[in-house]
């Protein structure tokens, strides 16, 4: 695919242009964190941003998302009826998205866009979005990308890998998709393929370099599901945990949601929401019983679907993309870099409370 | 207050090998910069993880709700103060315990030190006043009474009020401190001022629920906000129902409250739900003359009715 130069003096002037055909999405600093919004109109993307504090999962899939609508107004003929809402797919773009999570949606779709079930929703949604990305020059010390089957100029998910050059970014185009959005930015101007490409090689390089955090996957797959799901660090891994959601929500990989009816007055809407299954009511049945009622069992299965159950059913490595969200902000630092070599090491030595 | 470790490892390791506790809360390193992580020593050998310095925010009585076992639990001023609060609701004995208290000095806002630097920080140490942060090419050294969290900066108590074992000789306690500055500029708002005030407040809240569940007061089996027959409160983003829950977690820590901070210690998005609970501290105090668990011999405001009550709101 080509790779593109783009001046930054003309880069406000692209983004104008694309706002013409496309909503654009881009992180933005708010008070103290970084997170990815709608950019207003000549509202530039910071792309000065370390990591944002929310992935941008939202865009494609909104913490509260409308599917139906419908009236308890017996008096109207359309009454009990559920009436499809008419959410906009129109284009949109995310532009500075890093590569961590461009990947995650390549993760996530695994669940939503299977050959047997289609979520309407995300599929329309992830359709009308190009991702264009932008390559990690400066990873956190509690990224462990390369390790999770992506790294910092990874470019899997993205239709258009951005890299920081100075006084311009190199657009590598790696997707139709990508390639319509630089033609309607009128980013027309050809790098030279050959010296591009080894910029983006150096850079790369340099970047992955910079990774210090890594995990060990190797042996997840071979480990016995029962003696993983047995194996006795649960109690110490789990200790500190207070079930709240914040792993869950701030994962770029995370997808789990609950539907719910809201009534008000006759008219009601049935829309979905991120849930959580480090939640209680995430698992409690009708009877009241709770089969994962301790919240070790809620623990076990966060990182047991992540890194094992993932890992079994898809085989394409473990449900994470290493953008270490969860580490950062875990109120408690549970940490999921020394979780993951707690099951990876099970069984080869005897199992120590690892501090 | 990292020279406090040693005595904590001892008294810790005397208590399991005698065979006092089964288990002593503390305290382990982090993984990452200004993060402990909260930890149950089981065996004298364990003791060693046990650590203690200005990133201990997280409130210990959280951990102790309906256990059995004897325990052995290191505690600052504010958590002594819900251990205290936790035996007079009935959700630990007073003799299942070992309190091991901390003299604190305060504990240092993760948020406000992050915010202070455009780059990642790689390494934060302390010595008694100062903080010293590094980072890919910069080093600074910080008084550590100016990253304070503000619930630390306001706190009158921080001596452990109740205890078995003192690690170290008390601190002296702040005087003349306006605790409640901002509560009342919130106070002297319209209706409507007070309205958009609290929206704009809440406007980032993902109902993670961290701060309900990092709070020792938060301990109902089923909170309001998960009952499902009937359903209280609604799932969504829908401002309202962000707002009762807020609102209505705050009301249930009436007259319960020390301000420890370990709500928005907790929060990832960085709201300070404690201007709720803190407008009801400061009420508690103004009605009653309450401050929560001071003492073991005192029921709760809350709990009890005496003649003298203050009634004027009946109208």
């Amino acid at each position: 695919m080509k790779i593109f130069s783009i001046a930054k003096d003309k880069w406000a002037d692209g983004l104008d242009r694309l706002t013409e055909s496309y909503r654009l999405f881009g992180p933005v600093k708010e008070e103290e964190f970084y997170n990815f919004k709608e950019l207003a109109k000549d509202e530039a993307p910071d792309l000065n941003y370390l990591n944002t504090r929310l992935s941008p999962k939202a865009i494609i899939y909104p913490q509260s998302e409308t599917m139906f609508e419908y009236s308890l107004d017996e008096s109207r003929e359309d009454h009990h009826i559920m009436k499809e809402v008419d959410n906009s797919y129109s284009p949109q773009a995310v532009i500075g998205v890093r590569p961590c999570d461009a990947k995650a949606f390549l993760l996530v779709r695994l669940n939503f866009d299977t050959p047997e079930y289609k979520d309407p929703y995300w599929i329309r949604a992830y359709e009308s979005t190009t991702l264009v990305g932008l390559a990690c020059d400066s990873p956190c010390s509690s990224c462990f990308c390369t390790t999770a089957g992506c790294g910092p100029y990874h470019e899997e998910g993205m239709d258009i890998l951005l890299v920081d050059a100075d006084n311009h970014f190199l657009a590598k185009v790696l997707t139709e998709k990508g390639e319509k959005l630089i033609k309607a930015a009128g980013w027309d101007r050809a790098a030279d393929e050959a010296e591009a490409g080894k910029k983006i090689e150096t850079g790369k390089q340099a970047a992955e370099a910079k990774i210090s955090a890594f995990v060990n996957t190797d042996r997840l797959q071979e480990i016995d599901t029962v003696e993983l799901y047995k194996a006795p660090f649960w109690e110490d891994v789990s200790f500190s945990c207070i079930n709240c959601g914040t792993c869950t929500f701030v994962c770029p990989t995370c997808w789990c949601f609950d539907i719910q009816d809201e009534n008000s007055g006759t008219s009601g809407l049935r829309m979905r929401n991120w849930d959580s299954c480090m939640f209680p009511l995430f698992t409690v049945h009708g009877t009241g019983h709770n089969p994962r009622g301790t919240k070790l069992h809620r623990v076990r299965q966060r990182f047991m679907h992540k890194l094992k159950y993932y890992v079994d059913k898809y085989d394409v490595g473990i449900q994470c993309v290493g953008c270490g969200r969860c580490v950062r902000s875990c109120p408690v630092n549970i940490d999921i870099r020394r979780v993951c070599d707690l099951m990876n090491r099970h069984g080869t030595e005897k199992d120590s409370c690892a501090a | 207050m990292t020279s406090y470790i040693q005595k904590i490892q001892e008294v810790s390791e005397r208590l399991l090998k005698e065979c006092k506790v089964d288990m002593v809360i503390g305290f382990r390193k982090g993984t990452i910069p200004l993060m402990n992580e909260p930890y149950f020593a089981r065996t004298p050998e364990d003791v060693q993880n046990l650590v203690w310095d200005s990133n201990c925010g997280i409130n210990l009585a959280n951990y102790l709700t309906d256990r059995k076992e004897n325990i052995g639990i290191i505690a600052k001023g504010c958590d002594s103060r819900n251990i205290v609060t936790h035996i007079i609701e009935n959700k630990i004995k007073r003799e299942q315990l070992v309190i091991i208290g901390v003299p604190c000095k305060g504990m240092i806002d993760k948020r406000k030190i992050t915010a202070m630097f455009e780059d990642e920080i790689t390494e934060v140490t302390e010595d008694e006043n100062n903080v010293t942060v590094k980072g890919n090419g910069f080093e600074k050294v910080i008084n550590k009474n100016d990253v304070l969290q503000q619930n630390c900066a306001l706190c009158i108590h921080r001596n452990p009020v109740e205890y078995d074992e003192l690690i170290a000789e008390t601190v002296e306690e702040p005087r003349d401190i306006d605790r409640y500055a901002d509560i009342r500029e919130i106070e002297a708002l319209s209706p409507a001022e007070k309205d958009k005030y609290f929206e704009d407040l809440f406007s980032t809240c993902i109902r993670c629920y961290a701060c309900r569940n990092a709070c020792p007061l938060c301990y109902c089996p089923t909170c309001f906000t998960d009952e499902a027959k009937p359903q209280w409160v609604g799932k969504s983003q829908d401002q309202t129902d962000v707002e009762t829950f807020h609102f209505l977690r705050a009301f249930h820590c009436a007259g319960r409250c020390t301000d420890c901070g370990a709500c928005e210690r907790a929060c990832p998005v960085g709201i300070n739900m404690r201007l709720l609970t803190r407008k009801l501290e400061k009420d508690c105090f103004d009605l009653f003359e309450w401050e929560a668990g001071m003492s073991l011999d005192v029921r709760p405001p809350l709990d009890t009715y005496k003649p003298g009550d203050p009634d004027d709101f009946i109208k």
